[in-house]
């Protein structure tokens, strides 16, 4: 859910990154806090446990510029991926305008994505959300490593839609900024038809 | 906050009201800062010494806090737990939810006390809750009246990847 604020002539958007443990989620974020100018960016904040892993959520405010005279703000989240944190998870999506799936391409972790990406569908649903009805792309990650499926099975079994796709390193930042601008145009394509 | 699917606006008007509230607020209780931040993170005002606070995280934390609290809520069958008190060395943080839909921050130190800013935010939130219905039944109006376009209906492929330039 947006937050228009005639006020102060903002537009607040929420932005989700959701995915299995340790598929690259924090990283998407840390690179784009590490590549993102001062000005246009807030204090990243990782709620994590000492061995960094994240415990409730990241958190990184953008603001990118403006559209017709409103600062469009993006606030980007991770939830935590490992899945005994689902409680936290629920949370984190309240009121969320787009979610971007962070896939691990890694063949042994496929199991993990399907089962993350069934609990995100079901999560959404428990708060009145259809994923088919909100901005969402799918990022597949960790592209650089040997061991990973094939583009073609990774759709198969987890973008049968067709929603915006992108083939990333989110270590070198290869495709995080892709993924990015894709979710946030469908999400401002949406304010535009007012859907939002 | 008036549905999952539908914006939440804030005018002029209210936004006015509102800081009016809680500047009110801040004198009689006699604390330091006050903000209101909805459910979901996002900073709606905010007044007294802001300016060496990061506002946009403590909004952030603040929503994730009261959604934490509100999970353990439900866990022990508890609708919600409206009031939350943070008590530091130097500066103390009152957390309460008004009427549901907002919350309710309150940063005060020892010129203060717990008791009286309990007092001044009970009466505040009653009329910022008052506040809020209006805007929210505003809304659902805009809304019937064929939707709000909002700033964005005419904005074009060019202006969003200008943001990205």
């Amino acid at each position: 859910m947006s937050f228009i604020n005639y006020a102060s002539r903002e537009i607040n958007c929420k932005i989700v990154y959701y995915g299995p443990g340790l598929c690259g989620k924090t990283t998407n974020l840390q690179h784009i806090y590490q590549k993102t100018a001062p000005e246009a960016k807030g204090k990243m904040i990782s709620l994590a446990t000492e061995t960094e892993r994240t415990l409730f959520f990241d958190f990184l405010p953008l603001a990118l510029g403006e559209i017709r005279g409103f600062k469009v703000r993006f606030h980007l989240y991770t939830v935590p991926g490992q899945v005994f944190y689902d409680a936290s998870r629920k949370l984190i999506l309240k009121g969320v305008d787009g979610v971007v799936f962070v896939a691990d391409s890694q063949e042994e972790r496929l199991d993990a994505n399907i089962e993350s990406l069934e609990n995100l569908r079901y999560n959404l649903e428990e708060q009145g959300f259809h994923l088919e009805k909100l901005p969402f792309v799918m990022q597949y990650n960790k592209r650089d490593l040997s061991n990973v499926s094939s583009i073609e099975e990774l759709r198969g079994l987890l973008n049968p839609d067709g929603v915006p796709e992108f083939e990333a390193c989110a270590m070198t930042g290869e495709g995080v900024f892709e993924t990015l601008k894709a979710v946030a145009k469908l999400i401002l394509l949406d304010l535009q038809k007012g859907r939002r | 906050m008036f549905g999952p699917q539908s914006p939440f606006v804030m005018y002029d008007e209210e936004l006015k009201s509102i800081t009016a509230v809680i500047e009110k607020l801040r004198r009689e209780s006699n604390s330091k800062v006050i903000f209101l931040v909805d459910k979901n993170g996002q900073l709606i005002a905010s007044v007294g010494e802001t300016g060496h606070l990061d506002t946009t995280s403590l909004a952030s934390l603040t929503a994730g806090n009261i959604a934490a609290t509100g999970g353990l809520a439900k866990l022990i069958g508890e609708k919600e737990f409206s009031i939350l008190f943070h008590e530091g060395e130097k500066d103390n943080l009152h957390i309460s939810i008004v009427g549901g839909r907002v919350i309710l921050v309150v940063i005060f130190d020892q010129r203060s006390s717990l008791g009286l800013v309990r007092l001044r935010v009970k009466r505040a939130s009653q009329e910022l809750d008052q506040i809020f219905a209006d805007l929210a039944r505003k809304t659902a109006e805009v809304e019937k009246s064929g939707g709000l376009r909002g700033p964005f209906a005419e904005i074009t492929d060019d202006d969003i990847d200008n943001l990205f330039r």
